[in-house]
């Protein structure tokens, strides 16, 4: 018996030709296909598809035939089918977010997968927080953030596909059954839950489309700001002061500590920036209660990673060594306790 | 049986400082995604010789508090389950300044092995 072996790249480059052929009508050659990021399980390339003359510079976003994932990773981030339809929500509200084109149909053997188009940019923290030709931008990201992010909530809940509701009680509920798997005694992130729980803000009337991961990391910039937010495998319905209580975390501003606001500015000029585009207040109190939440949520995600190791799931130095920053957190829960407004 | 010099923290400190200046470049030019692992690696070594020089009497001294701060014996591992319990209890909480200042200490000791720079 003959197996005709193909490499992984072969097999996306040749689905990718025909599947791109297919939206734009015409025969397409694909170029410089690069595999971006991700794991095993989620994966994002880059490719130019070249269409009747035409140069299209496009991203593939792709699960590749599933081979179990866990039911936690299954319960909190959505799949790819849903991801399309609520960047395309967002997108035609006016979200600064990469354009949805097509989704791949089960016979082109990718699993699950769309294709956007490619935004320029870099979502490398390091570089845009220190280097030389993002030194403007650094000025504008912290406002730019509190408008898109005014956009994104201002997205019509009836263009969302069915989304999950989480409010303050359901992620606290979840953070607790996180503490409980891993098993290891916790006392400051008890102590946080606890605090929490009990100044937990009322669900709104109407939960609105929430992120769920809007940080430095997840978008692009280039020398004049944002260009585009990534990374929408969180979104769901909620309070929108969650996305802003987020990007706070001292652990997304990579070493600005002085800049709350995502390391480009304070917290004040985010919410200015969130209060003028959204025509909402943004209530001082309820941000504060995000932003602990978001700095316990993160600790409890460090050891979830390290147990992702531990526990045989996979094999990952860098998974088992993030365990280790979970502390971190412990260090800026005691301080946000301490601050309470 | 004592072992020769170097102490496993200078053996540790010797194989680090050989990764970081010479390992991390070379890695960097051949393939940039094992530069940075080996630098999460490098980071790794210089956790564990932190805990093995200051991990001990860290352990220690958290286990002396606890005692105190519960009025009980145990192990570390046992004491530290009670206290999460009361905290998820609500039977503590941060009005509570001799349970405030064990997590402080806690909290510096562990920060001061896993990464002393943050702030």
């Amino acid at each position: 018996m003959t197996v005709h072996m193909q490499s992984e790249a072969d097999q996306v480059r040749s689905a990718l030709a025909a599947a791109t052929g297919r939206h734009f009508h015409g025969a397409a050659e694909v170029e410089t296909l690069v595999r971006q990021s991700g794991g095993a399980s989620r994966q994002t390339w880059s490719f130019d598809a070249l269409v009747g003359g035409q140069r299209h510079a496009l991203i593939l976003r792709r699960d590749p035939p599933a081979k179990g994932k866990s039911d936690r990773e299954q319960s909190v981030s959505i799949d790819r089918a849903t991801e399309f339809r609520v960047l395309q929500a967002a997108h035609s509200a006016g979200v600064r977010a990469p354009e949805p084109l097509f989704e791949l149909v089960p016979e082109d053997g990718l699993g699950e997968a769309y294709v956007m188009r490619r935004v320029g940019g870099t979502a490398i923290a390091r570089k845009l927080l220190r280097d030389p030709p993002y030194a403007a931008a650094r000025g504008r990201i912290a406002r730019q953030l509190g408008e898109i992010a005014a956009a994104i909530h201002a997205t019509d809940p009836k263009t969302l596909p069915p989304l999950k509701r989480r409010e303050a009680a359901d992620h606290i509920a979840g953070l607790r059954r996180s503490l409980d798997l891993l098993g290891n005694p916790q006392p400051v992130f008890e102590l946080a839950l606890t605090w929490l729980d009990r100044r937990k803000p009322a669900p709104l009337d109407r939960p609105l489309l929430v992120h769920g991961d809007y940080r430095t990391g997840n978008y692009l910039a280039d020398e004049s700001g944002v260009t585009a937010i990534l990374d929408w495998e969180l979104a769901h319905l909620g309070d929108p002061l969650e996305d802003l209580g987020w990007l706070c975390v001292k652990s997304w501003r990579f070493g600005a500590i002085d800049k709350p606001a995502a390391g480009f500015g304070s917290r004040e000029e985010l919410w200015d920036a969130y209060e003028r585009a959204s025509g909402r207040r943004v209530d001082r109190t309820r941000a504060h209660w995000w932003e602990v939440f978001g700095t316990v949520h993160w600790g409890v995600i460090c050891l979830n990673q390290a147990w992702k190791h531990l526990s045989g799931a996979i094999k990952s130095m860098e998974h088992a060594a993030i365990g280790r920053r979970a502390v971190e957190t412990e260090v800026d829960l005691l301080q946000l306790l301490k601050a309470e407004p | 049986m004592a072992q020769d010099r170097p102490t496993a923290s200078e053996l540790l400190t010797a194989v680090a400082d050989f990764l970081r200046e010479e390992a991390v470049p070379a890695l960097d030019r051949a393939d940039p995604r094992l530069g940075f692992q080996m630098r999460v690696a490098v980071n790794a070594l210089a956790i564990l010789e932190r805990e093995g020089r200051l991990g001990p009497a860290a352990d220690a001294h958290e286990h002396d508090r606890l005692v105190r701060l519960l009025g009980r014996d145990g192990t570390l591992e046992e004491l530290n389950r009670e206290l999460a319990r009361q905290l998820r209890a609500g039977e503590r909480d941060e009005s509570d300044a001799s349970l405030m200042a064990h997590l402080d200490a806690t909290v510096a000791d562990k920060i001061a092995i896993a990464n002393p720079r943050w702030r």
